[in-house]
């Protein structure tokens, strides 16, 4: 019986690789035909002149790089792509911070308070985005109706949110923010478990205040959870189109677009996949990044 | 003493003020959802009435609109029918793939590990453009095919990297013991294992249908026809008739369409970002 059970331990899963095998090959191959074979699709596409309804391909060179590196409607994209990402970053950083530290101790009615603060973000976005695009109607809106009401503007006189390119602007960033402060405050919470009760109560001892204990250890301690938070939050906006295109569609005269709205404005709707491809391009060295950064702090929470 | 009584009030008075405004805040657009939905034409669009209050008797208009005059029912079936068969291509092609690599141990396993979950990175508004061409060449464009095919990329690199660190979690020597009971490698996987992570698969069934629920970019390129349409698009997009938002209608099915989703993602939410924080919670 010994020696049967030594046998099966020694041919173990992991010394089973034709199983092992087996099992992992399906998964693999349908990711990679799903995945790998559309993103060299992409590369391939974007040094030809692919268009939708037309099957014959023909290589162009870098001829769509450069056509759409002239174009003011791409420039605009790219810089619209990092503020709106730096700008809600910074904002769901600075207040899911917060958040996550009221909400760190158990109170009455927390589940319930959990349950309206993750709203955002479990719903479905472009039904919460649609939902905006009532509250900044530009006719009917509630902020409007508010600051009437206080006298900031005269009826009919405050502007159209949507309509003008720094408030459109401001829009899509508020909505950002607003989807993505309830997901990093759960992993701030999270991460907040994780730091041993001691620590903060042995310097709250040592006499160290509510401020002190905050940003001298308790922010210390979080800086690679904050940084998972940062790192998924910057892809989630960055490679975002919903809310752009339900919001505003990249208007007013291009205002509020970013490179996936581009690329679907370009690549679907304008029937040239080649410059759509090409744009969409332009979302890879950062993803490489982030990933980069993602791996060297998960590397990082394994060692210590 | 009453100093620090009076510092201890002040603070819970500021913890409460923070919390408060960051829940109405947050919350604010669904109770918008909510009044919109049933109040009368003429009160919503009278830009003098207070639109915080019901100026006018409430009405059950829009949603009949929504249930009988429109596509929506339609719209959730379709969403139902993808997300049934998303899940179980999900589960038949995860389940076994995070085994075996939960129990892959060595270089090989944390690579192939970490390239999956690379994959997860990888979005749809870079894959569209290329797919929308492979779609309409295997013939599916306009099809809800073309979904339950294209949606397992995204759910199943998540979902094998969920179930890895659930499977790494069981013991070892519970399939040992069910090997010398005379079950085979496959067999002790099948009658052990799956047995007892029901939990997760559950997590995975849960999170692949609010991700099929919650997608936009793909159902918006590759389905043109209002009656196949998802309610992720189908609501934002065909529910505005030329330049005319039907906002009490709008707004009823992104409320009715939105809570049930949220409340099941919250349930499970503890699991999903769980698996988000990588190495990086211990």
């Amino acid at each position: 019986m010994a020696v049967r059970r030594a046998k099966v331990k020694s041919t173990g899963a992991a010394q089973d690789p034709a199983l092992g095998t087996a099992m992992f090959a399906p998964a693999a191959l349908y990711i990679m035909l799903l995945i790998g074979v559309p993103f060299f699709l992409a590369m391939y596409y974007a040094f030809s002149d692919a268009r939708i309804g037309n099957t014959d391909l023909h290589f162009v060179g870098l001829e769509n790089f450069r056509s759409i590196l002239q174009s003011p409607s791409f420039r605009s994209a790219v810089k619209n792509s990092i503020v709106f990402t730096l700008a809600s970053q910074i904002i769901v950083i600075i207040c899911s911070t917060i958040l996550s530290i009221v909400l760190e101790n158990k109170f009455r009615g927390r589940g319930v308070i959990r349950y309206l603060i993750l709203l955002p973000w479990v719903a479905p976005i472009a039904l919460g985005a649609i939902g905006w695009k009532w509250i900044l109607d530009s006719i009917y809106s509630v902020i409007t109706w508010v600051l009437v009401w206080l006298h900031v503007f005269k009826p009919y006189g405050a502007p159209m949110w949507l309509g003008e390119p720094h408030l459109a602007m401001a829009s899509v960033i508020l909505v950002h923010c607003w989807r993505l402060i309830p997901f990093s405050t759960v992993i701030m919470l999270a991460g907040q478990t994780a730091i041993p009760k001691e620590i903060p109560e042995a310097a709250a001892i040592d006499g160290a205040g509510f401020w002190r204990t905050l940003f001298q250890i308790k922010i210390p301690m979080m800086t690679s959870i904050i940084s998972v938070a940062v790192l998924f939050g910057t892809i989630f906006t960055f490679t975002d189109m919903t809310v752009v295109y339900i919001l505003t569609a990249g208007g007013p005269y291009d205002s509020t677009q970013t490179l996936p709205s581009l690329a679907f404005a370009t690549g679907i709707q304008g029937s040239d996949l080649a410059a759509g491809a090409a744009i969409s391009l332009f979302l890879v060295p950062v993803l490489v990044v982030i990933a980069y950064l993602m791996l060297r702090v998960a590397h990082r929470a394994e060692a210590t | 003493m009453a100093k620090k009584r009076l510092r201890k009030f002040s603070a819970s008075m500021l913890h409460w003020f923070v919390l408060v405004v960051f829940t109405v805040l947050l919350a604010f657009p669904f109770y918008w959802m909510v009044i919109t939905a049933f109040k009368q034409n003429l009160d919503l669009y009278t830009v003098e009435n207070n639109p915080f209050i019901f100026n006018a008797k409430p009405t059950l208009e829009h949603l009949r609109l929504l249930l009988y005059e429109t596509r929506y029912v339609r719209w959730l079936g379709n969403t139902v029918f993808v997300g049934a068969l998303v899940v179980l291509i999900t589960l038949v092609l995860a389940v076994p793939a995070a085994y075996a690599l939960a129990r892959l141990t060595g270089r090989w396993g944390q690579r192939l590990g970490i390239g999956i979950f690379l994959t997860y990175l990888v979005p749809p508004t870079l894959l569209f453009i290329p797919l929308s061409r492979v779609v309409s060449a295997l013939g599916l464009q306009d099809t809800l095919w073309s979904l339950v095919l294209v949606y397992p990329s995204f759910t199943v690199p998540f979902s094998i990297w969920l179930l890895m660190g659930f499977f790494k979690a069981i013991p070892k020597e519970l399939e040992d013991a069910a090997m010398v009971d005379g079950l085979t490698r496959f067999g002790a996987f099948v009658k052990m294992v799956i047995p007892i992570s029901v939990s997760g698969i559950l997590t995975v069934v849960i999170f692949t249908f609010t991700l099929v629920t919650q997608e936009f970019v793909y159902a918006l390129t590759f389905i043109s026809s209002e009656s196949n349409q998802m309610v992720g698009v189908g609501i934002p997009i065909f529910l505005v008739r030329g330049d005319v938002y039907f906002w009490g209608s709008l707004m009823a099915a992104c409320l009715i369409t939105s809570l049930p989703i949220a409340l099941l993602y919250n349930i499970f939410l503890d699991r999903f970002i769980a698996g988000f924080t990588v190495g990086a919670v211990k």
